[in-house]
């Protein structure tokens, strides 16, 4: 059955959240590869999951492409060299996301990018389901809108949960980044072809494809190719609203279907799975070449002198890919792993680029003047899940960290809404992430 | 060479819309101009130095304030704000000496005494306003005709009080309540002037359109059930400066949408219980301040319901 309309909900849903401006440097400008790194600095662990074990150790020559990472574990996914050259040494990094600890290895380019085979397949309804999640797990793909959560694991739901809706998420609602907009536009082929690998894994009813209204291009591409590709399912472009923090997954599933995802739950408890486009495209490339997932696009944006959607080796230093695009302009001081709104600030230029890596973001550092919370009411109508964070910050500030659990706490995803619209400039993000690590050490204790 | 650069690290997130405390309360200053202008224009000079004598006094006793409990001064607009809404409640003859007491009562005990913008509990203009209804009885109600600029002031009665001589059509007496030629406040009379203010505060967001909405409605329906006339009873007084710049006020009113409304009908409902059955011709400022003291309480019970919380009855 073949029924591909497309509907704009424009006006629907979204009575949270903020307008932010768009500061898409980089909308216009195509993809253009980096240079091959002279190193690079491989993470073992950069995803949600159990950490990887080497499979390599320091002097072993390895190809691009080759595993060198592995894990037992089912929540986990391989890391892959992504040059081709000797393991120099080890090191440890801070994980952004988690700031904790993880082992790295160092790999020096020996220039001449050679790769493993790839076990391409061109007769994928052949393959088993199994036999796709295992490319999948085995390309080391995990969620690249930010989540970083292993792929493999999220197109397995329990046996006991229909899902009825896949949702192909290209909203990309946050300001400056474009590398999933450019995705769309370049390799729009390859992300349907992914998505349709989704579909036949997970068999559900509907199938949209959610973009936001002002990535016209991406919009009008990805409906001139679905009608082109002959692809068979439902398959509906939606068109949302451009609005922060449309792209989260549980604000997304409840403007398109109006389903709340239950607290503490996951989109699957509502019959629903979200994936991002540039992971879409990442499937692609696992099942149908046998590529693994060692490059990506990144948008380097902000204070640089120009800014770029760079396709890069994953593990390249950021000093590299800054001074691929003009370096910092003077006055910034401030680089930020991801968007503005939920990026994290890093202050080491050798920390390298990492799955979840989509922006790299060069500003001016702006000191925050905190004063005291005048009741407007703003963060509450801003927050997508519905909380009230000026209340937290008043329980956090009290030590009252039980009482930030009853008042759903764990519930938020730091989205910055709040703190984005609040008058008194209180870094409201900061003091819910206090109690949150707060509590996770009092529940170890227990 | 990048390497000798000084990285610095924040907190996130890196963007945040500007749109401060001080940006907010220089707004409500400013759309306050117009039912000053229409305050001066009716009842000439001497509003003016009322409106002058009460907003320096309150910026003064903010820095005293300040300086006294070893907090930074911010020139923010706050005290602005609060000096000029207590100026606009007044009558236009007060004596200057009462604006400065006032003034200072407002911010020195309301609002600093208190612990400052935030933590305040009741609306410091209207607390001030009713200290000096307290204090000087007389001349909080001394009421004059508006003649602009002319030099002699002739007192008279403000449409709510009885003894109030208007035109008998009905349609002259809107029509002079509406654009403000009638005895009152200095910022209460003119009803076209304070919605230009409003309507701009709810065009640039600073305020919500569910208190005015909440508040004036609930008045119009009740005065309406009551046989009353609704339409005077919406343009006589302080009801629309009330309803647009003081039931908004942040700190005072509560913080969810739903206890918004709840304030604000509460609000209307004592307002026409004083207007009607009460000893004072006028109600807005004592239900205003009374729907402050239980704000704390309308916080306490009236939440949000959280995203994915099962409704009751649910499974
Ligand atoms: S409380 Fe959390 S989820 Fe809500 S707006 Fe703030 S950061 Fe976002
Ligand atoms: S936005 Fe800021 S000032 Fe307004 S209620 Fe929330 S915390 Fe308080």
């Amino acid at each position: 059955m073949i029924n591909k309309v497309h509907i704009s909900l424009k006006r629907r849903g979204a009575p949270y959240g903020v307008k932010l401006t768009e500061s898409k440097l980089t909308a216009a400008s195509p993809i253009e590869r980096a240079p091959l790194p002279e190193k690079v600095i491989i993470a073992l662990h950069q995803n949600i999951g159990a950490p990887c074990k080497p499979l390599v150790k320091r002097g072993d020559k390895v190809l691009a492409g080759q595993k060198i990472g592995d894990s037992e574990k089912f929540v986990s996914v391989p890391v892959h060299a992504t040059v081709s050259g000797e393991i120099s040494s080890t090191t440890t990094l801070v994980h952004p996301a988690t700031g904790q600890l993880v082992e790295a290895l160092v790999l020096t380019s020996d220039g001449m990018d050679k790769w493993v085979d790839f076990e391409a397949r061109d007769d994928i309804d052949m393959l088993s389901v199994e036999e796709i999640l295992r490319r999948i797990r085995e390309a080391g793909i995990v969620g690249l809108g930010g989540a970083a959560f292993p792929t493999h694991v999220k197109l397995s739901p329990p046996k006991d949960k229909k899902i009825d809706t896949v949702i192909l998420n290209g909203c990309e609602c946050e300001p400056y980044i474009t590398s999933d907009h450019k995705v769309m536009l370049e390799y729009g082929k390859e992300v349907l072809s992914g998505l349709n690998i989704i579909r036949k894994v997970l068999s559900p009813d509907n199938v949209y494809i959610a973009i936001e209204d002002n990535k016209e291009d991406a919009i009008e591409h990805m409906r001139e190719l679905l009608a082109s590709m002959g692809l068979d399912g439902n398959y509906e472009m939606i068109t949302l609203r451009s609005k922060y923090p449309m792209g989260a997954e549980k604000t997304l599933i409840k403007s398109i279907l109006g389903r709340e995802v239950p607290i503490g739950g996951l989109p699957l408890d509502v019959g629903v799975v979200v994936h991002n486009v540039s992971t879409a495209k990442a499937i692609h490339d696992a099942v149908f070449e046998g590529r693994p997932f060692v490059e990506r696009v990144i948008t380097i944006t902000g204070a640089v002198e120009h800014p770029k959607n760079l396709l890069v080796r994953l593990g390249t230093p950021l000093r590299d890919l800054i001074q691929n695009c003009g370096g910092m302009d003077g006055e910034a001081d401030e680089i930020i792993l991801g968007g503005p709104m939920m990026g994290i600030s890093q202050f080491d230029l050798d920390f390298p680029v990492i799955k979840g890596t989509n922006c790299v973001l060069v500003k001016k550092n702006v000191p925050i003047n905190e004063r005291d919370c005048i009741s407007c009411g703003r963060c509450l109508e801003a927050c997508p899940m519905h909380l009230m964070p000026t209340i937290l910050v008043r329980y956090v500030k009290a030590g009252r960290y039980d009482a930030c659990k009853e008042a759903y706490i764990d519930d938020c995803f730091e989205c910055g809404a709040c703190a984005y619209t609040c008058p008194a400039n209180i870094p409201i993000v900061q003091y819910i992430k206090v109690a949150k690590s707060e509590l996770i050490k009092r529940a170890a204790k227990k | 060479m990048m390497g000798e650069k000084r990285i610095l690290i924040s907190p996130g997130p890196h963007l945040w819309s500007g749109l401060s405390v001080s940006k907010i309360m220089y707004l409500v200053a400013l759309a306050l101009i117009f039912p000053s202008a229409a305050g001066v224009y009716f009842f000439g000079y001497h509003a003016l130095s009322v409106i002058a004598t009460s907003i320096a006094t309150a910026v003064l006793t903010e820095y005293i304030a300040k300086r006294l409990r070893k907090r930074p001064f911010i020139m923010d607009w706050s005290a602005v704000v609060t000096g000029l809404l207590l100026a606009l409640i007044l009558p236009p003859m007060t004596p200057l000496w009462m604006v400065v007491i006032g003034s200072a009562f407002s911010i020195g005990i309301v609002k600093e005494a208190f612990g400052g913008l935030g933590h305040n509990i009741f609306n410091p203009a209207l607390a001030g306003r009713a200290f000096m209804a307290a204090c000087f009885p007389a001349e909080m109600t001394t009421w004059v005709l508006p003649m602009g600029f002319a030099a002699d002031a002739v007192t008279c009665a403000t449409p709510l009080n009885e003894g109030f001589v208007g035109p008998i059509d009905k349609l002259s007496l809107y029509r002079m309540l509406f654009m403000g030629n009638v005895g009152g406040s200095i910022g209460e009379t003119s009803a076209l002037l304070i919605l230009v203010g409003g309507l701009l505060l709810l065009a640039l967001g600073i305020i919500n359109w569910r208190n005015p909405v909440a508040y004036i409605g609930t008045v119009a329906l009740l005065t309406f059930a009551l046989g009353q006339d609704f339409i005077f009873h919406i343009l006589a007084g302080g009801l629309m400066l009330g309803a647009f710049f003081m039931a908004t006020d942040y700190v005072t009113s509560p913080i969810t949408n739903k206890g918004r409304i709840i304030f604000c009908v509460g609000a209307g409902i004592l307002t026409v219980i004083i207007r009607l059955f009460g000893g004072m011709p006028e109600g807005v400022c004592f239900s205003i301040l009374f729907m402050n003291a239980i704000t704390p309480l309308i916080d306490r019970y009236v939440k949000v319901r959280p995203y994915g919380l099962k409704k009751a009855g649910e499974k």
